[in-house]
Formats: structure tokens, C-alpha cells, sequence
């Protein structure tokens, strides 16, 4: 070990074990507290104790009976898959074009998408505001769709190129040497091994749209388009006088679920996703 | 099994770059033909033209008497061998081999005869069910020649298909690919860069430079009789030593000092109207420790004597490397061979000669050595175009 | 060798204008993305910079005037601005710093781990993944006074995210929090290019454990070290969603974007909410200026030797 410099690997192995704990108890604190409080009830939210001494559902069953978060989880997971599927196939073909042809004005479109990569988005929100306002797409799904494809698309085009510049291209020449059509060679060639790639992008995409909270405020006003972080905000209790902490952690613990899922399934090719662009620097 | 003939192939990219000028070669049913070259000399091109994977601007290319330029690769029914083997990676060794004929639309119990007889063959039964990733470099060499060999194709193109290999294994597959070439007697077109694999593969050896086919022939032919300075300098290991001459009277003045030319060179030498000044060849094998002649031998040629640089001792003989006074020979073909070899060793005064001599030569480093050279083993060069002049035909 | 011009569509038969159909092909694939890119930031861009020369506001829409920089005069004058900009400065500073002093540690962690490497950088990947406001709702009830565990951590009658200190502490805890795995990821990437033998060959040449870091390590990582500080810094300036959700800007925690927010959604005042978007962006464009002129930083997937 380079860094750590060297020790009996017994206490090697107990250092690392400590090490790896403090970086699980970083990560999952502030998770698992939402998660407790969620639990809590309504008697027992305030009792400033991390796990709930009492337990109960009663939260998630409240949230599930309006049709306020039910409405802001639809918006959420249509808004994010629509903008996801279309970032990803204009990315794909971009990203394709970007890796494996050659045509002037690569430079220009790589150094845009990292412009915008890099855009403050707030700088957006006035502008896209009155324009949306004129062209009616304010506080509709394709109001939040749109800012959110252009913001993915950068990310989808980064991850995508890198991805593809690593498929080994001379399998479509063998391919078409073992007689198979140029539509064959894309399909039971080339389309398996890019796959994977698309896919990590995919989730790439999705927890961004999934994240967004600054469009998603500014350019919606009722429940019609609003995502589950912007609706948060805005939780009330069913009550005027009640505390909407039990509600907001419960809403908070079910948008965090398919991320957590995603983590725990597909950890390598997040990382493999995340790091590819980067490495190139 | 088939003919395949390229009439006057020509490949010129879209930017006006002439990648392959003018080709012609016939290469006869059941043939194992070699292109070789320097990187850039147009040999995959060439290949890749024959495979259908780039376009052919001018010229034609005929398969058993058919033009196939206008046919899609798989319409060629040939096979192809990639220097990165080019495996699938989401398949199993079986589906890989079994790709292009369930492509063909082969049935099923044939495509399992068929691929495990080639599996038989290439001694790869059980790796079968195993991925290309998990297989070792030989193991995956021999998962794209089976891919190749499944489907009896008319033909086997090979594009440097060892070259990714160690050198033992390299060697190892090398005989290997001959005698399953013989085997199967399928006509095979092989790309490489490496002489000894053209020497000791082909039927026949086709040299290419800068897209120009330079010379074709067996390889003893080309090796006894290069058509040019760029086929002598490429062909033999160690190569050809080039040295300047001039030509007077009959004599040969040279850094190994000066010498008559041999009733054999003469003439030749006359027809091939030799101009004066010269570049003269000569292989390492034909020098000889002067000191192991008798004198008669001695007499028939030239000695010289100096003092031995590096000594390289192979058991069966001796490799003795010299630098002799001089100028250099200088051309434009030794120059690519040069670069080519990556051998920036040119001595600042004198060139470099390679010797070969007998084990029991006394040649010690750094002492002076007399060496006898054979001048009717000399080859003599245009140094303008590089042509030979003692080209007997 | 040169390489075969393999489009799919001109791999077969495209003649001898298999350059053209490429660059036609090209076209047709990078139209439709650099379209949309366009259209939702490149004319928005400037029709800001054009509402940041007017007075407009939605509450008096009659008012509506060309009045060339007045907007810029109004904003640059303004203290709440500055404070804004200060306070956004120095949260983007301080959790940079931090975020890239805690990466590191992470990304070697995750990178020589002997233990359980799958679990540690699946566990990383929580914060990133997580939704922004969810972890700062997480923060905000930790601290609240009546709800948090942590509320009287320092103080028994506490309520840090009403005093301005403990409160920006909080919002860039909140920000490391969630992006040190994100800078680790980033800086892992880079750890995998030191080849294990130029560490080794530095042990060998008498360099101590720190030096072989200071000396070995961070030289050869600086490219992905500043790609990393790059994207952060960026990031950091927009900081938006910890603070709406932790203070809503109270006791002067307002970072630029959440100036822009407020006047373009409590004020409607869309002149200078404009005139903010655009100086904003300028801020932004002069960071990204300064990473790549005075530090060198390489724009990431720029290297056009990406052809095989």
C-alpha cells in the first residue's frame, strides 16, 4: 500500500474496516435520519431522537391520500422518463457522430455542450419564465422537459462518446465479412455492445431530470406539472397548525427510493458512467 | 476455393491520397499468397479491397473469373482474419464460430458439426462455452481462425493475424496457420509486416511499397533475386549490406576496397547499362574469417580487414558487425528501411557492415580481423531509382 | 495504415464522395441535439441580455421601456446583490476546498480499500444519487430547533439556522456533503492513470509515503484534479436548492441564484431578474476563463484523438 504505508496485515485490515465504517456512517446518516423521521409519530416527531420510538406508517398512508404528492410523483416520473428517453436517442446519435465520424465543427459542438454543461441554470430561469409564458409552455410537462433535455444532453453526449469511442468498431467489419448485412452487423453486433453504455447514461439522465429542483419551481405554479422536490416546498400539512415534517420525510423517503436502487444495482456502471468522460481530461 | 485476380486496383481516397497504385496480381485456387511491407505501404488496403471493405476506385477485381467490386462483403463469401481477431465479446466461443453461419441460415445440427470439427481442429473443444475475454491470446487467435474456417469460404484473407502474439507463440502459430492452410487448400491472401513471417509462409510473396507492388515471387526468388534496393534491404535477416561503388574498367572501387567485377556481374551489369556511380549489396553470408580459407579460396575474392565493433555469437555461427571508411550509400529507399527498421545507428564516418562467419572464426572484439567476401554474390544498384543491375532473368 | 471510411452508409457502395455522405450523415446525427441545445439556452441568452436592457416588470406592465444599462447601474449598486455575491463566493470557495480535501481521501479510501471495495463505493454513491432537497430537508429538521437531533449539539437552546453563521456552516456542510462523492469519483478516475509503478519506483528511489503523494501522485493527477475543481466550482457558484430549502435565504444566506429566484418569482420584476442571469453567467464564464487560461485545465472528452 502505497499511501497507508505498511503494517501487520491484521491491523492492516482493522484500519481499513474503520476507515470503510466512518465513510458508511458519512453516507448513510443523513439518509437514514429522513428515513426515521418518516417513522415517527405525529407525538413523537419533535423528541429530537434520531431513531423513532414509536413507529408507525400513518405518514406514507397521509401522503398517499392526497392528490397533491400522488399528482407531483406522477409529474415526476413522466417528466423525468419522457426528457430521459429523448436525451439519451438525440444524444446517442450526437454522441455517435462525435466518436466515429469525421466532419467539421466536432470541436464546436463538443466545446457547446461543455459550455452548457457548465451553465449557470438560474441564468435561464427569467428568460425561459417569459418565454414560456408567451408560447404557453409554462407549468406544462414539456415546460420542464425541455430545459431538462438541453441540460442532459451535454452529460448524455460526454458519457455516450466515451463510451462508444471504446467499442472495438472492427467487429462491424468482421461482422460484414461473416456475411451479415450492415442492418445484422448494427443489430447482433454492434447494438449489444453499445447497450450497456446507453443504459448507464440512461440512469445518468434520469437522476439528474430526477433531481432537478430550481426549473422545477420556477417554471411551474400548480400541481399540474410540479415535481415531487418543487411540491415539497410547498407541503403543508393537512392542516393549517400541523407540523408537516412526518409528511415531507415521507414523500422525501419515497422519491429517494429509486435512487437507492439504481446505487445499489447498477454501482459499477454509475461509476464506469461518471468517471468516463472525466478520464480523458 | 477460387482464383482471385486483381487487374490494375487502384485506391485513391476522396482527398486525392493514391493509397494503392495499380495493382496486379493472380493469385492462383488453393495459393497462399503474402503482402508485405512497411506500415503505410498500402498491403491492408489492398486487402481490404479483395475483402470488400473499402471501395475500389479503378482497376477490377475478379473472383474465379467474376468481377466483385460492386459486391457487398458478404456477398464475397470470404473469410477474414483481423490483427485484434476482432471476437465478439458478448458471444461464447461457440457463437462466435457459429456467427456467420447462422447468419447464412445454416441448421442448427450443422452449425454444431460444423463448429465443433473446427473446434476439433483447432484444439479449442473446451473453451467452447467460455467468452472471449476469459481466453488467452493464442486461445483467441485460434477462436477467429475457426470463425474463418466454419463456413468453407473461397477464400482467407488474414490481416497480421499473429502479430498481436509473443514472439514463441508466434512462431507456434505460424506453422500451425501453414499446415492448416495446406489443409484445408483454401486460396489465403496474409497481410504482414514481418519478412520472416512472408519468407517462411507464402507460396508466393508480393513486397509493396508507397502503394506500388515492388516485386512478386517465392520467397527464395526474392531473396537471390530483389528487383530493386528496397526489396534486397527488406527481405533477409540481418539485411542486405549497402555500400557506395564506382564502376571503371571493369573494376569495382568500394569502402571493402577494390576489386574486378566477376564474368557474371560484368555482363550483367552491361546489359543493365550501369551507370557509374553505385550502390553495391552484399548479404552477410557472404563473408567468411579470412583467416579459415585456403589461399586458393581466398584468391577467387576480396578481403579487407578491420576491427571488429560487436560480436554476436549464435552457437551455429557468428554475426561480426564492422564500420569501414567511407561515404555512405545514400538513397531514398534506404532511407524508408532505415526508418522503417527504426535503426537511427548511422555511424557518423563509414558505414555499417553485418558479417556472417563460421563458428570456429577467432573474431574477437575490438581486434582487427580480416574478412573474405564473395564478389560474384554482389548485387549493384541504381542509386537513382534504386533498380537492380545484375537482374538475371 | 490509413482506416477505411465506414460509415454504415458508406461503408458498401458510397463511391468516391464517401467523405461527403459522412460529413451529410454527421449532420443529420448532431442536428436534432444541437437544435434543442440551442433553442433552450442560446436564444434565451440573448433575449436575457435583451430584458436586462428594459424596465419590465409583470406588476406594472405598462412601465414596460427600453432603458439601455439602468438594470446594471440598479444591481450593481445594490448591497443586497453584493451581499448575495459574497455569500456565494464564499460558499463556492470554502466547499471546494473542503469537498476537494475530503475527495481525495474518499477516492484513495474507495481505491486501495482492502476491505469490502463493492460495499464502500456503493455507499458513496448515496449522496450523489440522492435528490438535493430530500438531503436538505434531512439537514434542515437534524437542526431545526424543535425537530433535530443535532440542534443542541453546541448550544442547549440553539437554533443554528437562525444565526448566519451556523447556518452558512450548515449550508456548506449540506453542499459537501452531498458532492465529496461526486469530486472522489472524479479524482478516482484520475488515481487509476498513476501506474502502480511510478509509486513504486519512487519507494525504491527513498520518497516517503507523503512524499509519494505530494510528489508523485498529485503532479500526475493534476489534469483530472483540475477537471474536477472545474465542474465543482461551476456547480458550487449556482448553489440554489440547500439554501431555498435550509434558510430560504434568511439572515442574509441568499446565494446570486436565489437574488434571481426571488425577483423573478416574488418580484416579477424580469428586467432586473434578466440583468442578475446575465451577470451571473458572465461570473461563471470568467471562472471557467481563469481554470483554463491560468490553470491549464483541459475541457474533458475534448481530446479529438478519440477516432480509432
Amino acid at each position: 500500500m502505497a499511501v497507508i504505508g505498511t503494517k501487520a496485515p491484521g491491523g492492516l485490515k482493522a484500519r481499513w474496516t474503520l476507515i470503510d465504517i466512518i465513510v458508511v456512517v458519512y453516507a448513510l446518516v443523513p439518509v437514514l435520519w429522513i428515513l426515521s423521521l418518516s417513522f415517527k409519530t405525529k407525538d413523537t416527531l419533535a423528541d429530537r431522537n434520531f431513531f423513532p420510538r414509536e413507529w408507525t406508517w400513518q405518514n406514507y398512508i397521509d401522503i398517499f391520500n392526497t392528490s397533491e404528492f400522488l399528482r407531483a410523483l406522477l409529474n415526476s416520473i413522466g417528466i423525468a422518463v419522457i426528457a430521459t428517453v429523448i436525451a439519451v436517442v438525440l444524444g446517442t446519435m450526437a454522441a455517435y457522430a462525435i466518436a466515429r465520424l469525421d466532419f467539421p465543427g466536432k470541436r464546436l459542438l463538443v466545446g457547446v455542450s461543455l459550455l452548457i454543461a457548465m451553465f449557470p441554470q438560474v441564468s435561464l430561469v427569467t428568460p425561459l419564465f417569459e418565454m414560456e409564458r408567451s408560447l404557453g409552455l409554462f407549468d406544462t410537462w414539456p415546460g420542464l422537459i425541455l430545459p431538462y433535455i438541453t441540460f442532459a444532453l451535454p452529460l448524455a453526449i460526454y458519457t455516450l462518446s466515451a463510451f462508444f469511442r471504446e467499442i472495438p468498431w472492427e467487429l462491424e467489419k468482421a461482422a460484414k465479412m461473416d456475411g451479415a448485412t450492415p442492418a445484422q452487423a448494427f443489430r447482433r453486433v454492434i447494438a449489444p455492445l453499445a447497450a450497456p453504455g446507453v443504459f448507464t447514461t440512461a440512469i445518468l439522465v434520469f437522476i439528474f431530470c430526477w433531481n432537478d429542483f430550481l426549473f422545477a419551481i420556477s417554471l411551474t405554479s400548480t400541481t399540474a406539472s410540479r415535481t415531487v422536490p418543487a411540491a415539497l416546498s410547498f407541503f403543508q400539512g393537512s392542516s393549517r397548525f400541523e407540523d408537516p415534517t412526518g409528511t415531507v420525510s415521507a414523500a422525501a423517503v419515497v422519491i429517494t427510493i429509486p435512487i437507492i436502487l439504481f446505487v445499489l444495482f447498477f454501482q459499477r456502471r454509475i461509476v464506469a458512467g461518471l468517471t468516463s468522460g472525466a478520464v480523458k481530461g | 476455393m477460387a482464383e482471385i485476380v486483381l487487374d490494375k486496383v487502384t485506391k485513391r481516397y476522396p482527398d486525392g491520397a493514391l493509397a494503392v497504385s495499380e495493382v496486379d496480381i493472380r493469385i492462383a485456387d488453393g495459393e497462399f499468397v503474402i503482402l508485405v511491407g512497411p506500415s503505410g505501404c498500402g498491403k491492408s488496403t489492398t486487402l481490404n479491397m479483395i475483402a470488400g471493405l473499402e471501395d475500389i476506385t479503378e482497376g477490377e477485381l475478379r473472383i474465379d473469373g467474376e468481377r466483385v467490386n460492386e459486391r457487398a462483403p458478404k456477398d464475397r463469401d470470404i473469410a477474414m482474419v483481423f490483427q485484434s481477431y476482432a471476437l465478439y465479446p458478448h458471444m461464447s466461443v461457440r457463437e462466435n464460430m457459429a456467427f456467420p453461419l447462422r447468419l447464412a441460415k445454416v441448421d442448427k445440427e450443422t452449425v454444431r458439426q460444423k463448429v465443433e470439427e473446427a473446434a476439433r481442429i483447432l484444439d479449442l473443444t473446451q473453451h467452447l462455452d467460455r467468452k472471449p475475454g476469459n481466453l488467452s491470446g493464442g486461445q483467441r487467435q485460434r477462436v477467429a481462425m475457426g470463425r474463418a474456417i466454419v463456413r468453407d469460404p473461397k477464400a482467407f484473407l488474414m490481416d497480421e493475424p499473429l502479430s498481436n502474439l509473443d514472439a514463441k507463440l508466434r512462431v507456434q502459430m505460424r506453422t500451425s496457420v501453414a499446415k492448416l492452410q495446406k489443409r484445408l487448400g483454401t486460396t489465403t491472401v496474409y497481410v504482414t509486416h514481418d519478412q520472416t513471417e512472408a519468407m517462411t509462409l507464402g507460396d508466393r510473396v508480393v513486397v509493396m511499397r508507397g502503394g506500388l507492388v515492388q516485386q512478386i515471387g517465392s520467397p527464395q526468388s526474392l531473396y537471390e533475386q530483389p528487383a530493386n534496393l528496397f526489396v534486397a534491404g527488406f527481405i533477409g535477416s540481418p539485411s542486405m549490406n549497402f555500400l557506395p561503388a564506382t564502376l571503371a574498367d571493369g573494376h569495382l572501387h568500394t569502402p571493402l576496397g577494390d576489386f574486378p567485377l566477376t564474368d557474371r556481374v560484368r555482363r550483367l551489369a552491361e546489359t543493365a547499362n550501369a551507370p557509374r556511380e553505385l550502390i553495391m549489396g552484399l548479404r552477410p553470408e557472404h563473408f567468411e574469417d579470412a583467416g579459415l580459407l585456403d589461399d586458393a579460396e581466398k584468391a577467387r575474392g576480396g578481403t579487407f580487414t578491420a576491427s571488429v565493433d560487436v560480436l554476436e555469437s549464435m552457437g551455429s555461427d557468428k554475426y561480426a558487425y564492422f564500420t569501414v571508411e567511407g561515404e555512405t550509400a545514400t538513397s531514398a529507399e534506404l532511407e524508408e528501411l532505415a526508418a522503417e527498421s527504426g535503426s537511427t545507428e548511422m555511424t557518423d564516418n563509414g558505414s555499417q557492415v553485418v558479417t556472417r562467419l563460421s563458428a570456429a572464426s577467432g573474431a574477437r572484439i575490438g581486434s582487427d580481423l580480416t574478412v573474405w567476401f564473395d564478389p560474384d554474390k554482389i548485387h549493384l544498384f541504381d542509386p537513382q531509382d534504386g533498380r537492380t543491375l545484375t537482374y538475371s532473368s | 495504415m490509413s482506416e477505411a471510411v465506414d460509415t454504415p452508409r458508406a461503408a458498401v457502395k458510397g463511391a468516391s464522395d464517401g467523405k461527403k455522405a459522412e460529413r451529410r450523415l454527421a449532420f443529420w446525427l448532431c442536428a436534432p441535439a444541437a437544435l434543442v441545445m440551442l433553442a433552450v439556452t442560446g436564444y434565451p441568452i440573448i433575449y436575457s441580455i435583451w430584458l436586462s436592457l428594459q424596465r419590465y416588470d409583470l406588476r406594472f406592465p405598462s412601465q414596460h421601456e427600453f432603458v439601455g444599462l439602468d438594470n446594471y447601474i440598479t444591481v450593481l449598486t445594490n448591497s443586497y446583490w453584493w451581499t448575495a455575491f459574497g455569500v456565494t463566493a464564499f460558499i463556492t470557495i470554502v466547499s471546494v476546498v473542503i469537498e476537494l480535501v475530503l475527495g481525495m481521501a474518499l477516492a484513495l479510501i474507495m481505491h486501495r480499500t482492502l476491505v469490502a471495495r463493492g460495499l464502500i463505493r456503493t455507499v458513496a454513491l448515496i449522496p450523489y444519487g440522492i435528490v438535493t432537497v430530500v438531503a436538505a430537508f434531512s439537514w434542515r429538521y437534524a437542526w431545526d430547533a424543535n425537530t433535530g437531533y443535532l440542534s443542541q449539539l453546541f448550544d442547549p437552546d440553539g437554533a443554528p439556522l437562525t444565526q448566519r453563521a451556523s447556518a452558512l456552516t450548515i449550508i456548506i456542510a449540506a453542499e459537501v456533503w452531498k458532492t465529496v462523492p461526486f469530486m472522489a469519483l472524479l479524482l478516482m478516475a484520475g488515481l487509476a492513470l498513476v501506474p502502480e509503478d511510478l509509486l513504486k519506483a519512487a519507494s525504491m528511489d527513498g520518497a516517503t509515503a507523503w512524499q509519494r503523494f505530494t510528489k508523485v501522485m498529485l503532479p500526475v493527477m493534476k489534469p483530472a484534479i483540475l477537471v474536477a475543481l472545474l465542474f465543482r466550482t461551476l456547480d458550487a457558484f449556482r448553489v440554489f436548492d440547500n439554501i431555498f430549502v435550509l434558510t430560504s435565504g434568511a439572515q442574509e444566506t441568499g446565494s446570486v441564484s436565489m437574488q434571481t429566484y426571488n425577483n423573478l418569482i416574488k418580484g416579477l420584476n424580469l428586467g432586473i431578474g434578466s440583468t442578475m442571469s446575465v451577470l451571473i453567467f458572465l461570473a461563471v464564464a470568467l471562472i471557467a476563463f481563469i481554470f483554463v487560461k491560468v490553470f491549464g485545465a483541459a475541457a474533458p472528452g475534448n481530446s479529438d484523438n478519440g477516432r480509432r
